[in-house]
């Protein structure tokens, strides 16, 4: 089988150019791949570079070297060369994410939050809608909040939006920090759930929880971090 | 009987056809000012329906920048091609007066960051939208008026102000109906100089939100000049950072912002205050 996600070798330093231009090293050497259908957990103390990983699988982070093969559309693309038009196309298409914080547009209401992916795909606004309002459902988010922004929510709903967002598209990637982090046992049991329905569609997953009991709902695989720890 | 997926993959072919071949390439572009060099080497290719910022501090050449890709300056050296609606890509120097003229009235927009510099001010909004429209020859007046009236409300505008004169807007409506007659003739191209420059905070918010959905919407290629980096990361797809007349750091905006590599950016963007 082909790995959706194949790293090899990729390394990441900060260099602080207002600090005198410090170097912080970030991570070396990362190397794993992940196949369709599998989550695989990203494991390691606060600091040891989780995030940045995932930031790079995404395109934030740039890489110093290495390579990050993502199969987009039946063809391998190296994210770490790509250009940044090709970047947006595998976001658009192949790679969700996830993030810790929703940041949401001002005034746009929580049903187009959640429904802008499938549109930007192609889907019309009232099939989009509706599998928006079905998936706020299910993370319980109640319809009289539908219409509003969300940012005057509480966290955990701002982050049950978020999720929402996150996980409507059929992308056959999807990068997941800290999905679980501020619910509650019950939003924590739909999101594990949620997980399992894209094992079985094939979406290759890469997770960052801190949450033991999730964790172990959730990997297929475990890897850690700190063999890429750069700092010497 | 056509085969509806057949079709579909067609038009999905000529779409990525259309969007793989660049709407407008700067080439080396270069303006000095005797042995001032305003701008430096500038070469970038913008697609369809791209979104690209240019940033940088006042004097770094993002001005003389745009004012050349829009063909009201002359580069020193280097060269503008654009692709014209007929598929054909021309040097936009080559271009005659009228030509450009024309550009500028149907496929192009510029948004001025001093609305009374892109309106009419003494004529009614709803003259100042249709007055674009007759330009490129609509001439019924019951057609022209419901377009502007139907603009004045994407635009956020009440449609019972379309006959007041802009000069009796606020600065966040002016800004708002220059946009809506810019927009009226759907170009495929908006140069954009600090659109949001002269307004209050909250005004600047909601004029934000309004563009971003309009370009996303109408699948518009954006070239957009501003300082402010927030303006960057909320419209943009790509930035590019000038300092002192050149480029000195571009990719995806969420790429520059969070990983910024060069001093200059880095400090730029440790300069941001935290909202």
């Amino acid at each position: 089988m082909t790995a959706m996600i194949d790293i090899a070798d990729a390394q990441k330093t900060f260099t602080m150019h207002l600090q005198g231009g410090i170097e912080l090293p970030v991570v070396r050497g990362v190397t794993f791949n992940v196949n369709p259908g599998e989550c695989v957990v990203l494991s390691g103390p606060s600091g040891a570079g989780k995030s940045s990983i995932l930031k790079m699988i995404f395109g934030n982070y740039r890489c110093d070297s290495g390579r990050i093969d993502i199969r987009h559309r039946g063809a391998v693309i190296d994210l770490a060369t790509a250009e940044p038009r090709q970047v947006l196309n595998i976001r658009r298409s192949t790679i969700g994410y996830v993030s810790q914080f929703l940041r949401a547009v001002p005034r746009v209401a929580t049903i187009d939050v959640v429904a802008e992916p499938l549109i930007v795909n192609g889907m019309s606004r009232a099939d989009a809608q509706q599998r928006a309002g079905s998936l706020l459902h299910r993370l319980n988010i109640p319809e009289r909040l539908w219409q509003l922004p969300p940012a005057t929510f509480s966290g955990g709903e701002q982050q049950r939006v978020n999720i929402a967002r996150g996980f409507i598209p059929d992308l056959p990637i999807l990068l997941l920090d800290e999905p679980t982090a501020s619910l509650d046992a019950a939003n924590r049991a739909v999101v594990v759930d949620l997980i399992a329905g894209k094992k079985r569609q094939g979406v290759a997953m890469v997770a960052i929880v801190h949450d033991d009991e999730i964790r172990h709902l959730i990997a297929d695989r475990i890897v850690d971090v700190t063999s890429f720890a750069a700092a010497a | 009987m056509v085969d509806q997926d057949f079709v579909d993959q067609d038009l999905a072919d000529l779409d990525r056809l259309e969007n793989d071949q660049p709407l407008l390439v700067a080439g080396s572009l270069s303006k000095s000012y005797g042995r001032i060099a305003a701008c430096r080497d500038v070469s970038f290719a913008l697609y369809p329906g791209e979104v690209l910022a240019i940033v940088g501090e006042s004097g770094s050449g993002k001005s003389t920048l745009l004012q050349m890709l829009s063909g009201q300056l002359t580069p020193s050296a280097g060269h503008v091609s654009y692709r014209m609606r007929d598929g054909v890509t021309r040097d936009l120097t080559t271009l005659g007066e009228a030509e450009r003229r024309f550009l500028f009235r149907t496929d192009w927009g510029y948004v001025h960051q001093d609305p009374a510099q892109g309106l009419r001010m003494a004529v009614s909004a709803g003259a100042n939208v249709g007055e674009r429209l007759m330009a490129v020859g609509w001439n019924h007046y019951g057609r022209i008026r419901d377009t502007a009236s139907d603009w004045l409300g994407r635009v956020e505008i009440d449609v019972a102000r379309i006959d007041d004169a802009p000069r009796t807007y606020s600065g966040g409506m002016r800004q708002r109906l220059q946009i809506a007659r810019n927009l009226v003739t759907e170009p495929r191209l908006v140069f954009m100089d600090e659109p949001t420059g002269g307004l209050d905070v909250s005004v600047q918010a909601r004029l934000l939100d309004l563009l971003r959905s309009l370009v996303a919407e109408l699948h518009l290629a954006v070239i957009i000049v501003t300082h402010d980096l927030a303006v960057a990361r909320l419209l943009s797809h790509r930035v590019m950072v000038m300092k002192g007349g050149r480029v000195i750091e571009t990719g995806l905006t969420d790429q520059v912002l969070d990983d910024p590599r060069e001093p200059y950016t880095q400090l730029l963007v440790s300069s941001i205050l935290p909202p």
